[in-house]
């Protein structure tokens, strides 16, 4: 038998069909569903007078524009303040309802990001297929399961038929060799990958990565670095499943339990790449030689260390490139050669898919506890999330920590990662944020965002601009 | 979806890297429950000076006079020329939606972002890769060129310039056959719901673990 990848193990063994012209189609095990990009998919199978395949294969959860403050949150779906929104919401309870969905809905505890909740729930499972409407549904693959963001046609399409049509993506592996050093987290290997490969390095791959340093992150730190796979173009991103995988997943709501866990968790020790196996591209990164991150301009990919400073666009030889330096400055309102810890922040964001788990409040906290955010910051806040990490950071006293240093503590949603909701960058404001995106306009019209791990947020929060957190540490 | 035979009409150049989905419909518009209507909103948050909002009266609204779809010239443009990653960021299937409803049929670009390309396909609107010299030659010509036309022809996989010069470009025969015929994956898909009852029932066998209902 031919060695083979971790993704073409889990492709193989969920493959139905394979047309000759290399469109295959893929059997999905879990559909993932939130209100924004699920209407048009229910309309279209009401349309059509079709059911779901397997309705309870799917699982909903309302995330990207719910309100955050509590005084909203309490009143449930009346209290979203926003009557496009409110709608929204509404739609994706009648359709659960309608279509026999199981859903979290917005006042329910466990109820949040779904990229948060599905593993959280063990409704992600290794060597599944999972998709979902959300380009971020790479961040799954760090429970290696094969995660794929999809458009709403193909949520209507796996609503239908619970198949995927795809054509195969190349293998790509990311090798991070050694360890990292002290205050150098998932995010700054990720954004470092994205520094190096370019938002579209991954493009028409599958990301495997791999290495000491993945190895040692924890399933926390694994789906930081997923999570943004799809920054690096890559549709999934993956890690093989190991003892820290198990653990994780152990005794969570839908894991399978006893008997069933035991024959699951033999099956899923096999899903790792063959020694042998051979990819299509390998990238190579020393641990050791990341340093802290931090974007500048208006790609993922326009990121330097914290000690660097923003590019001269005077010193691109390369005229396109030069032309879209200029333009990211431009938008930034950077002028090229200014040191990094010199950008002074208007607002500090820390959440979203990327980092709004429980260890990247811990990081943020650990920062701030004790000391208070700088005048010159309008607004910090932390938004959990899940109800069930903003129940762990309660109990571990974090919100307390997070309000005395004058970070605002929010209830569970997508927030400020794109501001669909209040929660809004102004325009012209320097945003520090955890999340995934720096696009122009992206947390909120004309906003300003400098994509960085949680513990730099809160340093930030704390100085007004940009800190190297190994130096205060 | 629509059906894609041969298309042709003015060309309107973008001339930006990495156009993401974000600058194709910004996400206010994304709380709509509908799929259609986007076409105004296209490219929002260039083309007007102010900030749309879901329910904004669009016909007085400020113009940005210097973003390209305000130009007289480009009025009433069917195929959209674009550079390197374009459509990368969020899966949002409201990019091509927008696009479509606005007037393009097509888009030329030296590369796409994977869901933005496939989301194309599943609403009729045919992403063309073509070389990167071949499109810096199409922009240069564009610019040079008020009234620039461009033909394209599916079923021949054939670009034709205004002087008679043809361009060839690749395509997925399956892709091809779905948007020549207005086919809808569905349907299709749902041929093949045998095989999907059996791959299931084998499936649920060989690892129960992954059919616990979700309730
Ligand atoms: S947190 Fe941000 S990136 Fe993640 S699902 Fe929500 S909007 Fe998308």
């Amino acid at each position: 038998m031919s060695s083979k990848t971790l993704y073409d193990k889990i492709w193989d063994a969920h493959l139905v069909k394979q047309r000759a012209d290399g469109t295959a189609l893929i059997y999905i095990d879990r559909h993932l569903i939130h209100e924004v990009t699920s209407p048009q998919a229910f309309e279209g199978l009401r349309l059509a007078g079709r059911k779901p395949w397997r309705a309870e294969a799917n699982f909903a959860t309302p995330d990207h524009n719910i309100p955050t403050t509590r005084e909203e949150r309490s009143q449930g779906l009346e209290g979203i303040k926003d009557p496009v929104s409110k709608i929204q919401v509404a739609t994706l309870d009648d359709n659960c309802r309608e279509f026999g969905i199981f859903e979290l809905k917005m006042t329910d505890e466990r109820q949040g990001i779904v990229h948060v909740v599905g593993p959280e729930q063990g409704a992600t499972l290794p060597g599944m297929t999972i998709v979902c409407g959300d380009s971020h549904t790479s961040t799954h693959g760090a429970l290696g399961a094969l995660a794929h963001g999809i458009g709403t046609s193909e949520v209507e399409h796996v609503l239908a038929t619970q198949c995927l049509m795809q054509k195969k993506a190349k293998n790509m592996r990311v090798q991070v060799n050694g360890q990292l050093s002290p205050g150098v987290t998932a995010k700054d290997i990720v954004l470092a990958i994205i520094g190096k490969i370019g938002t579209a390095g991954g493009t028409g791959y599958t990301i495997e990565f791999a290495g000491e340093a993945i190895r040692s992150l924890s399933v926390e730190g694994r789906m930081t670095v997923c999570n943004m796979a799809i920054e690096a173009g890559a549709r999934a991103g993956l890690i093989a499943v190991d003892e820290t995988t198990l653990a994780y997943l152990k005794g969570r709501p839908f894991a399978p339990k006893g008997d069933l866990w035991e024959q699951a968790a033999e099956s899923w020790r096999e899903l790792t790449s063959d020694e042998t196996a051979v990819f299509d591209s390998v990238v190579t990164l020393e641990a050791g030689e990341i340093e802290p991150q931090v974007t500048w301009g208006t790609s993922p990919e326009m990121v330097v260390a914290v000690g660097g400073r923003v590019p001269d666009p005077e010193q691109e030889p390369d005229m396109a490139r030069r032309s879209s330096i200029q333009q990211a400055l431009d938008y930034m309102g950077l002028v090229g050669g200014t040191a990094i810890k010199d950008i002074k922040l208007d607002c500090v964001f820390i959440g979203s898919c990327t980092n709004s788990r429980i260890e990247d409040l811990r990081a943020a906290a650990a920062v701030v506890k004790g000391k208070h955010v700088a005048e010159s910051v309008e607004l910090a806040m932390v938004v959990p999330g899940s109800g069930l990490v903003k129940k762990q950071a309660e109990e571990e006293g974090l919100d307390k920590i997070f309000i005395a240093a004058g970070l605002e503590w929010r209830e569970p949603g997508c927030s400020m990662c794109l501001a669909m909701n209040a929660d809004q960058l102004g325009a012209g404001k320097h945003c520090a944020s955890t999340s995934n995106r720096n696009f122009e306009g992206r947390q909120g019209f004309g906003g300003r965002t400098h994509l960085v791990s949680p513990a730099m947020a809160a340093a930030a929060a704390i100085h007004g601009h940009f800190v190297d957190i190994r130096e205060i540490s | 979806m629509n059906k894609f035979i041969i298309e042709k009409g003015l060309v309107l150049p973008l001339d930006r890297a990495n156009v993401d989905t974000d600058f194709i419909i910004p996400k206010q518009f994304l709380k709509s429950i509908k799929r259609t209507g986007f076409g105004v909103n296209l490219f929002d948050e260039h083309r007007y000076l102010d900030k749309g909002e879901p329910d904004s009266d669009n016909s007085n609204r400020p113009l940005n006079p210097d973003f390209v779809l305000n130009q007289p010239r480009y009025q009433g443009a069917r195929i959209l020329l674009a550079q390197d990653n374009f459509g990368c960021g969020s899966s949002r299937e409201h990019a091509p939606w927008a696009l479509e409803d606005y007037g393009f049929r097509a888009i030329i670009a030296p590369s796409f972002a994977d869901i933005f390309f496939n989301n194309c396909l599943k609403n009729g609107l045919l992403p063309i890769v073509l070389p990167k010299p071949i499109i810096s030659g199409l922009f240069a010509e564009v610019e040079a060129n008020a009234g620039y036309q461009l033909e394209v022809d599916l079923d021949l996989q054939l670009i034709t310039k205004p002087g008679g010069e043809t361009i060839s470009f690749e395509v997925d025969e399956f892709r091809k056959h779905c948007l020549l015929n207005g086919l809808d994956d569905i349907g299709l898909t749902l041929e093949d719901a045998d095989a999907i009852s059996q791959f299931e029932a084998a499936w649920r066998n060989q690892a129960p673990w992954y059919f616990t209902a979700m309730k």
